[in-house]
């Protein structure tokens, strides 16, 4: 079951919650709607399931328009951030309520009804736990009775409000797993909302990153991560380095590098920020050619395999920390010390041309 | 904002009392302090609150049980509590209806003139009993707006069993939506939103999912709101016009009988409002006690 | 026109909120409103001369001087309550707690007679004070005991809950920084419960103001002695003198709107100094 959102405006008030967002869910895929608080993903979740009604705009399901039906008819499985679980319900009456409360007709007899809530208290592993109440659960355990009760109902489409959000580190990574693991067995059509950026690239088949109610890239956790669109997707992606500097015809100067920017041919002297990510900058003792940045270590952080360094640029500020990670090899080739001279040149980049009124922050 | 009211159903439940037995030094008083305070206090609440009630049972035990009953029992006294009884038992449901209404519409929704709309449900406590009763007088009553048509059709509401059921509903209007607008606005309406995405309907949403997390609330509005409707006695007086054996409550009984310097018989039929007031107090303990149960186990 | 609410998906909106605005016009609004509408016939110095007379004044002395006097004690003795309910332990105290609200709970007219039965110059208390020439019962000061009982509960539940809350630390850290214990309740405790006391004292006042059944017992109602303006009212009704009865009842209730006022601003207040902790 595809998802199609059009045009889609929400407004709180004054405040515009989503702005002309478009969106296509894939039948199948796991969808992952990434963003800081106030970026309009839960919004976009919520509308999607008819709990909330956009402005204008559409949704349609497999192609068909869906706005107008209420979220009783959408058949959408809904997972609350805060599970939402019936607290004077046991597990099994939380997971066979949507069953239950069927027109008569349609309602499974109640043998049906046990085969049912059995098997998805198998699925998500919980059926011990059929007779207790959801007090007695812990948050883990909570969370996966919230999915089997969403899915008790069939539903076209699974969506989930920060499914992970209210667990501890250690719980939420075990969750993430088995996530995508039943995602794989059942394949419906899910869509999950994250400020985590973590859990987006490590469960989804496609992330999409909102800001300010816009939709600022979608692609693959790869394509996001390693390609990301903007700088705001840079930044929120992962640790990154700001280099300020200029651009002309299709060279770009930083400091004293110089580094082709065949995108930026026709630029005039035109000032830019270049992102680049820890590991993509090279460390080294002396000047190899084509130039470098002096720079003072600062500060030397040895955890695993990966050694990470703060630098103080010499000709910069130097409240402004460049951290760069090298291997544990090349750190020891090079036998760095607080307070060492080295010189440092980004060997991958994205340059974003900024124009004067608009600074990027 | 959520103003609140004035009488027993807006005071915040009292939270269970925290063991301070292993306070230390520093934060405590010395012992003769403490023993003072204690003393203090106790005694004020002797005279002001446990000798009269005392007294009232004793008064009422005076002249022995065979009078006792005797004042209970004789048919005006009968008649009495049988039209507290009927009035209580309108205007408590339909203030149990109107509460959870009012609740619902005020917890589960944002709209305008809200806050308003909440200062409204609180009005009848700050009035004065006796304008309470006048207002209708000056609605049903023969001077009254309705009065003439009233009269023209042989409707008795003043100074008849009507008026003293609209009466009582008036002043206790808010116990029970006073008592549910910040225990459902507290547990939000997220169970709600997840029932009506797995297909139940509105009575469903409210009779499977939000009366099961109010029962408590509403059980204790409700005991207040009897409380108050059976006890009531200015509103009433108003517009009870006192005839006997058929527009007296039990309150307006007490009145009668002690006027009448029939104090034994007064104070017989007080003691059973005393008793009414006992186990009220009884039942909303042990309803602050369950409450605080379900609680921690939310909180859990 | 922007939409009355926002949107939701459940249910009963129109008809929770229609209902609620029906019944609240026919049982509050519209019976309130009489009152104001019938008064509008007097022209403004009938009304001023009906709500202005000797006697009438005598009562609103006397009702506001001894609500104001029962609100003061319930204050002092409400605070001290509160703080020994919730800081000491002692033998029966949970019994004690529950009865505090018997005020609420007992029908004013037991309390009425009992209160009378008491403070006559035979009652258990009354004969006390009968030897020293200090007559309770039939005078101000019985209207003010009456008061007092039926306002007891209100200082001791709003500050209770407030008290309770306090955090220990607060207090350790005054007495780290060399503050005895009557410092640390005057300059660290007491501000911290004010709002609370006087949303306490404000209830108990406001509530005392409109009192009737309590009162009527012990005042004796004498006029211009011992007659409260409830009272009055209704002696008024009995009299016919609706448009007196009317007059009075206006001038209650825009003095219950105000205390209505000032006590959802105490609230307020009270609820922003405890968020500022």
């Amino acid at each position: 079951m595809s998802i199609e959102v059009r045009n889609l405006v929400k407004r709180f008030g004054s405040f515009v919650a989503l702005k002309n967002v478009d969106l296509e869910v894939r039948s199948g895929e796991l969808l992952a709607l990434l963003g800081p608080s106030g970026s309009g993903k839960t919004t976009l979740l919520r509308v999607i399931a008819g709990l909330e009604v956009a402005d204008s705009g559409q949704v349609l399901f497999e192609g068909e328009d869906a706005t107008q039906q209420h979220v009783r008819e959408r058949r959408v499985g809904f997972v609350f951030q805060h599970y939402a679980l019936f607290r004077n319900m046991t597990i099994f009456e939380n997971v066979a309520f949507g069953l239950r409360v069927r027109p008569k007709p349609q309602r499974p007899s109640d043998a049906d009804i046990r085969r049912r809530v059995q098997d998805l208290l198998k699925l998500v592993q919980l059926d011990w736990l059929a007779e207790r109440h959801p007090h007695q659960l812990s948050g883990g355990q909570r969370q996966r009775v919230a999915l089997a009760r969403a899915l008790a109902v069939e539903p076209k489409v699974l969506l989930l409000d920060e499914p992970f959000g209210a667990l501890d580190a250690k719980v939420r990574k075990e969750l993430r797993a088995w996530l995508r693991r039943l995602h794989d067995e059942i394949h419906i059509t899910s869509v999950f909302v994250t400020h985590d950026q973590e859990e987006a690239l490590e469960v989804a088949d496609r992330v999409v990153v909102m800001n300010e109610g816009r939709i600022e890239q979608i692609g693959t956790p790869d394509e996001v991560y390693e390609q990301p669109a903007s700088p705001f997707v840079y930044e929120f992606l992962g640790k990154v380095n700001l280099f300020h500097g200029r651009l002309h015809q299709g060279r770009a100067r930083i400091g004293g590098i110089e580094i082709d920017a065949p995108d930026h041919s026709e630029a005039e002297e035109q000032p830019a920020v270049a992102y680049v990510r820890p590991h993509d900058i090279h460390v080294d003792r002396v000047i190899h050619d084509g130039g470098a940045l002096a720079a003072h270590v600062f500060h030397i952080l040895s955890v695993g395999p990966i050694v990470r360094l703060e630098l103080t640029r010499d000709d910069g500020d130097a409240q402004d920390l460049i951290e760069v990670e090298i291997t544990k090899e090349r750190f020891r080739e090079l036998q760095l010390a607080q307070g060492d001279q080295v010189y440092i040149k980004p060997f991958r980049l994205d340059l974003f041309p900024q124009s004067v009124e608009e600074p990027v922050h | 904002m959520t103003p609140q009211s004035m009488t027993t159903a807006a005071l915040p439940t009292p939270a269970p009392a925290t063991d301070l037995g292993h306070r230390r030094e520093i934060t405590s008083e010395p012992a003769w302090v403490r023993k003072t305070l204690i003393g203090t206090a106790l005694t004020f609440l002797t005279l002001f609150l446990f000798v009269p009630l005392i007294s009232v049972f004793y008064e009422a035990l005076k002249k022995g049980v065979d009078a006792y009953l005797a004042a209970i029992t004789e048919p005006d006294a009968v008649a009495a509590i049988q039209l507290t009884l009927t009035a209580a038992a309108i205007a408590v449901p339909v203030n149990l209806v109107f509460g959870v209404a009012a609740a619902w519409a005020i917890a589960k929704f944002e709209f305008r003139g809200k806050s308003l709309l909440i200062t409204l449900i609180d009005l009848p406590f700050s009035v004065s009993p006796v304008v309470s009763g006048l207002i209708y007088v000056l609605v049903f009553g023969l001077q009254g707006w309705l009065g003439p048509w009233l009269a023209e059709y042989d409707i008795k509401i003043i100074f008849a069993v009507p008026g003293i059921v609209l009466a009582t509903i008036f002043v206790t209007v808010p116990f029970i939506a006073r008592e549910l607008i910040p225990l459902m606005q507290a547990q939000g309406s997220e169970e709600e939103e997840a029932a009506v995405v797995l297909g139940a309907n509105g009575w469903q949403t409210f009779f499977r999912v939000t009366l099961p997390n109010i029962k408590w609330g509403l059980l204790y509005g409700t005991i207040l709101c009897n409380a108050r409707a059976m006890g009531e006695f200015g509103a009433v007086s108003v517009v009870s016009g006192h005839i006997r054996g058929s527009t007296n409550t039990l309150p307006l009984h007490v009145e009668i009988l002690y006027n009448e310097y029939n104090f034994a018989a007064a104070f017989a039929v007080a003691s059973l409002l005393a008793l009414l007031a006992l186990v009220t107090l009884a039942l909303k303990t042990l309803v602050e006690f369950r409450n605080r149960q379900q609680e921690n186990i939310d909180e859990h | 026109m922007r939409a009355l609410r926002q949107h939701s998906v459940l249910p009963g909106f129109n008809l929770a909120l229609g209902f609620t605005l029906l019944y609240l016009s026919l049982i509050v609004l519209i019976p309130l409103s009489a009152a104001f509408i019938r008064t509008s016939a007097l022209t403004w110095p009938e009304f001023w001369d009906a709500v202005t007379t000797p006697r009438v004044l005598a009562s609103y002395r006397l009702t506001f001087g001894a609500s104001f006097a029962a609100a003061v004690v319930n204050a002092i003795f409400g605070l001290l309550v509160a703080w020994v309910l919730v800081r000491y332990r002692f033998p029966g105290k949970k019994l004690v707690d529950a009865l505090v609200d018997l005020p609420f709970a007992l029908p004013t007219a037991v309390a009425g007679i009992a209160l009378t039965a008491l403070y006559a110059g035979n009652g258990w208390i009354g004969q006390f004070f009968e030897p020293i020439g200090v007559k309770i019962a039939f005078t101000p000061i019985g209207v003010f005991i009456a008061l007092t009982f039926i306002g007891l509960p209100f200082v001791v539940r709003t500050v209770q809950p407030v008290l309770e809350d306090l955090e220990p630390e607060l207090e350790e850290a005054a007495a780290t920084l060399g503050a005895n214990r009557l410092q640390t309740f005057s300059r660290v405790i007491l501000p911290v419960l004010l709002p609370a006391l006087m949303t306490g004292f404000a209830l108990a006042f406001a509530r005392a103001i409109g009192e009737y059944g309590s009162v009527i017992f012990i005042a004796g109602n004498m006029p211009m002695i011992s007659e409260i303006t409830p009272l009055l009212i209704i002696t008024k009704l009995e009299q016919y003198d609706y448009a007196g009865a009317t007059a009075l009842a206006v001038v209650m209730l825009v003095i219950s709107f105000l205390m209505l006022l000032i006590i959802n601003v105490l609230q307020w207040w009270s609820r922003r100094r405890t968020s500022a902790i």
